[in-house]
């Protein structure tokens, strides 16, 4: 199967171990994972898993302490992945269109090449006519699409989100989840989303892999052929969502 | 006394309220001024004190026009100016380039640490010694001693600022691939530290007022050299013209930095 489907991330026998107040703990055990191309792949777990931890190997963040992770981008952009945050971490001190400007510094480009840039960028994500706010001014769900904007400035090939919705009210949620899948369908990006809300995940991907255990290991990884565009409350979700629901509940 | 209330306002009119005791606060502060020059003109008019011990605030504008027209007011003030400019801007550099390293490296901070904590407590006034020994009773001397005072306030404030730095502002950087610390340093720590850097430079810039007069005292020309000089001929009232002078000066200065401060953090909510 690896060979026959075109992966853009490949992870092999990943393993994540911890030293916290002289406790060893280990985060993930020998994780194997591929993420196709263009696909939106969703990883649902408990709060412990590993499944931030994960995002965190891809973008750097943190470092693996066994197995390898291979990305195979096609792109020639200097950040070929972007990670969105669970909280927007905007810089408080950049207006709106710099803080969206901000992965684009040192590329070469001019200061108005990138202010274009990012006024490209937020108008994806609709906020174009905020660009001259602070982000103390904008809202919850406005700062969380700033983010995403930033994000996406850099034309990455893959977006990483971690729980990015999780904080914001359910409208507000519900807008951006939206959002999202025009914005995937529209760019073609692989999107590799963490979330703990099973019914987001299986609203927004089209497959969806559950971590569970310490250390956390895939028990589910099942494909979701619901048609776009998608219900909240499809039934043929209902099953799927009760499935993946026992799973978490055994293990948490 | 100001009655602001007998006015019939509209029923709900909260900012022209707000105007109002506004104009009373300012009011009330003008006449609390006011009383505080008529007892301070009655305490030598009505033979309480002798004037040559204390002169009224009637006699202050004439000292002043002299000293003015002699010019040694603007040349006291010019000197002092620039002591206390040049002592600022290389006490408030080199805490701000120090205290940013320690925050910033671990390494630089345990390096440091023991001699922080011996050279801390020397008071700045207590290098005046080595300051006349190494640049004889000049302006350099002066600046010295300033910029020694305004080093370790300004030092401390820029240490703790980026020590506090948010992580997650970091890992910002980091996942975007700012990861050199030149790069975290203009991206990250130093406009997060801001805030923190501007208190510091703000107590700074009083604290360096204080050196300056005192340094003049040992004898480099300025404010304070010429107020000496005056106590020494009993011209009571050109010491209130420069005590005063002082004063005036430090309140322009600081509205200039509360003006720039807000300018520069005009980003906080």
């Amino acid at each position: 199967m690896e060979s026959v489907i075109d992966s853009v991330i490949d992870i092999r026998g990943l393993g994540l171990t911890f030293d916290r107040d002289g406790r060893r703990t280990e985060v993930l055990r020998e994780l194997d994972l591929a993420i196709p191309r263009g696909g939106f792949v969703a990883i649902v777990g408990a709060s412990g898993v590993g499944k931030s931890t994960l995002l965190r190997v891809l973008i750097g963040l943190a470092k693996a302490s066994a197995g390898q992770v291979s990305l195979a981008t096609r792109s020639t952009a200097r950040q070929p992945v972007a990670l969105v945050f669970q909280d927007s971490r905007l810089l408080p001190w950049r207006r709106v269109v710099d803080n969206v400007a901000f992965g684009l510094e040192g590329t070469g480009l001019s200061k108005a090449e990138r202010r274009t840039k990012a006024v490209e960028a937020l108008r994806i994500v609709g906020l174009a006519d905020l660009a001259g706010r602070w982000p103390h001014q904008l809202s919850g769900g406005q700062r969380q699409r700033v983010s995403l904007a930033r994000a996406l400035a850099v034309e990455p090939e893959v977006l990483l989100m971690d729980e990015p919705f999780s904080a914001l009210d359910a409208i507000s949620r519900e807008g951006l989840q939206d959002e999202l899948t025009r914005i995937w369908q529209q760019t073609g990006k692989t999107i590799l989303f963490v979330t703990h809300d099973i019914e987001e995940a299986t609203y927004l991907a089209d497959r969806v892999i559950v971590l569970a255990g310490s250390p956390g290991r895939v028990v589910v990884d099942r494909a979701i052929e619901t048609p776009r565009p998608r219900r909240r409350d499809d039934p043929a979700e209902a099953g799927l969502v009760a499935e993946i629901r026992r799973h978490l509940s055994k293990t948490g | 006394m100001t009655i602001t209330q007998t006015v019939d306002l509209p029923a709900s009119s909260a900012p022209s309220r707000a105007r109002m005791s506004a104009l009373g606060s300012i009011g009330l502060g003008a006449a609390g001024l006011l009383a505080f020059l008529v007892i301070w003109q009655a305490v030598p008019t009505f033979g309480l004190v002798n004037p040559m011990m204390l002169p009224g605030p009637l006699a202050i504008p004439e000292a002043f026009r002299s000293e003015l027209d002699s010019g040694m007011w603007l040349k006291a003030v010019t000197g002092s100016l620039s002591h206390y400019g040049i002592g600022l801007v290389v006490g408030a550099a080199l805490g701000v380039a120090v205290g940013v390293l320690t925050g910033m490296s671990r390494v630089a901070e345990d390096l440091t640490s023991w001699v922080v904590r011996l050279l801390r407590p020397i008071p700045g006034l207590a290098w005046a010694p080595f300051a006349i020994i190494w640049f004889g009773v000049t302006p350099r001397a002066a600046v010295f001693i300033i910029a020694i005072s305004v080093f370790w306030i300004v030092f401390f404030a820029a240490h703790g600022a980026v020590r506090g730095v948010d992580r997650d502002l970091l890992e910002v950087a980091e996942a975007f691939g700012f990861r050199s610390p030149l790069e975290k340093l203009f991206k990250i720590y130093l406009p997060a530290a801001m805030p923190g850097i501007l208190v510091g430079l703000r107590t700074a810039l009083g604290q360096a007022w204080m050196a300056v007069v005192a340094a003049e005292i040992f004898g480099v020309p300025g404010l304070g050299n010429r107020m000496i000089e005056a106590s020494s001929l009993l011209a009571t009232d050109i010491v209130v013209v420069y005590m005063l002078t002082m004063a005036a000066l430090y309140g322009i200065l600081d509205s200039l930095f509360l003006v720039t401060q807000n300018w520069l953090l005009r980003w906080k909510a």
